[in-house]
């Protein structure tokens, strides 16, 4: 397994206080990491660290071997990163179907965004059914679909998820994680941050836990779900 | 399609007629108006671009055309002595303006909303107060003796006769401005539904998201600001060279917030709207004009000063359809959707689901 995205000593501040910690992680060809933790544990600005919204203080990025430190977003993208922001991010009032071109605005080849688009379409029938409606007008769970479908459209080697469960109802959040599961069966490499912590680890192959900004635990999925200080802290569970 | 080439024909009747009737009609100062209302027209949508496309409000437009207006009076006046033709300063007054909207542009990428306003603002005051203080351009006393624009050896500053029709200076200035206007509303409806536009309305959605769609934002912006300032710089031009003088009090904040009321009132992002916003603001105050004439004969007394009378009504005019049509006189489908969102739809699709 080729290892597609590695991280060293990544440390990330605003102003004078340091929310990410000298960090290491890596994520291989095809796999399905997740990053777990409480509110204010540095999740985000982890990821927004690798999408090249925030400026790493110093350490690390590498994509496919390269260095991508503080490249601007936009090179990010046309490299093959796609990121789903936190709180969805679709544009409201542009219908699903302009939403899902702008997914692929980086892009030139037009009989492949169609096949692309076709493909959204068959893994989301609830967009097609929508594609002329405003993306403001969706539930939170389908502006949810649209956002990944569009992160799709720029056909990604890398999905990056910014808390994808974040205010969906029980129900709508199975959904979603079923849907980030297929996409990651197909072959996507995905790196998933999130707060349900079951449900994440239930999906993913490995696991890094972090709090206050450091990594504290690193495993596979599994081994985190039974560990008994992650079940403690995470899961709700006495062992 | 003969239905349209019927309706085309008729528009065009209608802006080649106005000048004449309105002349025939309301007098030869109505005409002066006109002229007025198509340069009002250029600067609005040369504004939408920046505030209704990329959604970055801009209180500091005017600076645009100032900086397009004194171009033309320092290059085609005794003032320095040089008297170059509009198709060399009319390109120029695009550029330069297009690069101070850049130069505007570039310290406030990170800004949005209000902080943006302000310093857009503050931008447009110091601007104005360059041209007050500087020796360059003669200060607060401007310019004059600006050259009439002249293409050709056809002065447009002098009368010419047609077919026997006498046309005074203020026709040939309505018909050039009617060419450039037309020619800016093209670019700006071709803008509006190309890739740009698209990313513009993206940014104006959600900056974030739009970014990571891989949309060069800092870029886009910088178009969009240099894009809006090149069409102010156009309509600077023109206005030096209708108007054969230029202060520092022609750009003051007041314009551009006039300028703005135009584009908002008319329907952001619309052209139709913008257009129509234009005019009716730039005719507005001068059709209150009559109503101290009014007080002179039923009280034999004017009461209240014409010129604040006149804005009074404006203001109040502006309120009422702000109130009673917040999307705009003639909005975008789009904006009207929005803003009527919540009477126009079912309410099942209101309530946010799971």
């Amino acid at each position: 397994m080729s290892t597609l995205l590695e991280v060293k000593e990544l440390v990330v501040r605003y102003g004078g206080i340091e929310a990410v910690k000298g960090i290491n992680l890596h994520i291989h060809q095809g796999e399905l990491v997740t990053l777990i933790g409480a509110n204010g544990a540095g999740k985000t600005s982890t990821l927004n660290a690798l999408a090249g919204l925030l400026k790493p203080a110093s350490g690390e990025i590498r994509f496919e071997g390269e260095l991508l430190n503080s490249s601007p977003i936009h090179q990010l993208i046309q490299r093959g990163l796609a990121l789903v922001p936190e709180g969805r991010g679709v544009f409201p009032r542009l219908t699903v179907e302009e939403n899902l071109a702008m997914g692929a605005y980086t892009r030139k080849d037009k009989p492949g965004m169609r096949a692309d688009l076709n493909q959204v379409f068959e893994s989301f029938p609830r967009l097609q059914e929508r594609r002329q409606q405003k993306a403001g007008t969706l539930s939170g769970g389908e502006q949810q679909m649209l956002a990944i479908g569009r992160a799709l459209m720029g056909r990604p080697k890398l999905l990056l998820l910014d808390e994808p469960s974040m205010g969906l109802a029980p129900l709508m959040v199975q959904t979603i994680f079923s849907v980030i599961q297929r996409v990651a069966k197909e072959g996507m490499t995905v790196f998933l941050v999130e707060q349900n912590a079951r449900l994440a680890l239930q999906s993913a192959q490995r696991a890094y836990v972090m709090e206050g900004g450091m990594i504290r635990f690193n495993a596979s999925a599994n081994e985190c779900l039974s560990d008994p200080r992650v079940r403690l802290a995470y899961l709700g569970e006495d062992s | 399609m003969n239905k349209r080439i019927y309706i085309g024909l008729l528009c065009l009747t209608v802006v080649i007629a106005l000048p004449f009737g309105t002349d025939a009609f309301l007098g030869r100062s109505w005409v002066r108006l006109l002229d007025f209302a198509l340069l009002y027209t250029m600067l609005a949508l040369g504004l939408n671009i920046v505030v209704g496309y990329a959604g970055l409000l801009d209180l500091g437009y005017v600076a645009f055309y100032a900086v397009g207006a004194y171009l033309y009076a320092m290059l085609a006046s005794p003032h320095i002595g040089m008297h170059w033709p509009l198709w060399a300063l009319l390109p120029m007054g695009a550029l330069l303006a297009a690069s101070f909207g850049a130069v505007l542009g570039a310290p406030t990428l990170g800004l949005r909303g209000d902080y943006l306003a302000i310093v857009t603002m503050g931008f447009g005051e110091i601007i104005r107060i360059f041209l007050r203080n500087l020796n360059i351009t003669n200060g607060p006393a401007g310019i004059d003796l600006i050259d009439p624009i002249q293409i050709g050896n056809f002065s447009f500053g002098s009368s010419h006769s047609l077919l026997g029709w006498d046309l005074p200076s203020i026709y040939n200035y309505y018909f050039l401005f009617i060419v450039l206007t037309a020619f800016i509303v093209l670019v700006s409806y071709r803008l509006s539904d190309s890739r740009i536009g698209r990313a513009w309305a993206a940014i104006r959605e959600d900056e974030i998201a739009a970014k990571s769609m891989g949309l060069n934002t800092r870029y886009l912006k910088l178009m969009a600001f240099a894009m809006g300032a090149a069409f102010g710089g156009i309509s600077g031009v023109l206005f030096a060279g209708f108007q054969g003088f230029i202060s520092p009090e022609s750009f003051t904040m007041g314009e551009s917030v006039m300028i703005l009321c135009m584009v908002v009132l008319g329907g952001m992002g619309h052209l139709s709207g913008v257009i129509m916003g234009a005019i009716l603001l730039a005719i507005l105050p001068e059709a209150f004009r009559p109503l101290s004439q009014f007080q002179q004969i039923t009280f034999g007394h004017v009461w209240l000063d014409p010129a604040n009378l006149r804005m009074l009504m404006f203001a109040l005019a502006l309120i009422v359809v702000m109130i009673l049509r917040p999307e705009g006189l003639w909005p975008s489908p789009v904006r009207r959707r929005e803003l009527h969102q919540n009477d126009a739809m079912p309410a099942s699709v209101q309530k946010e689901g799971p």
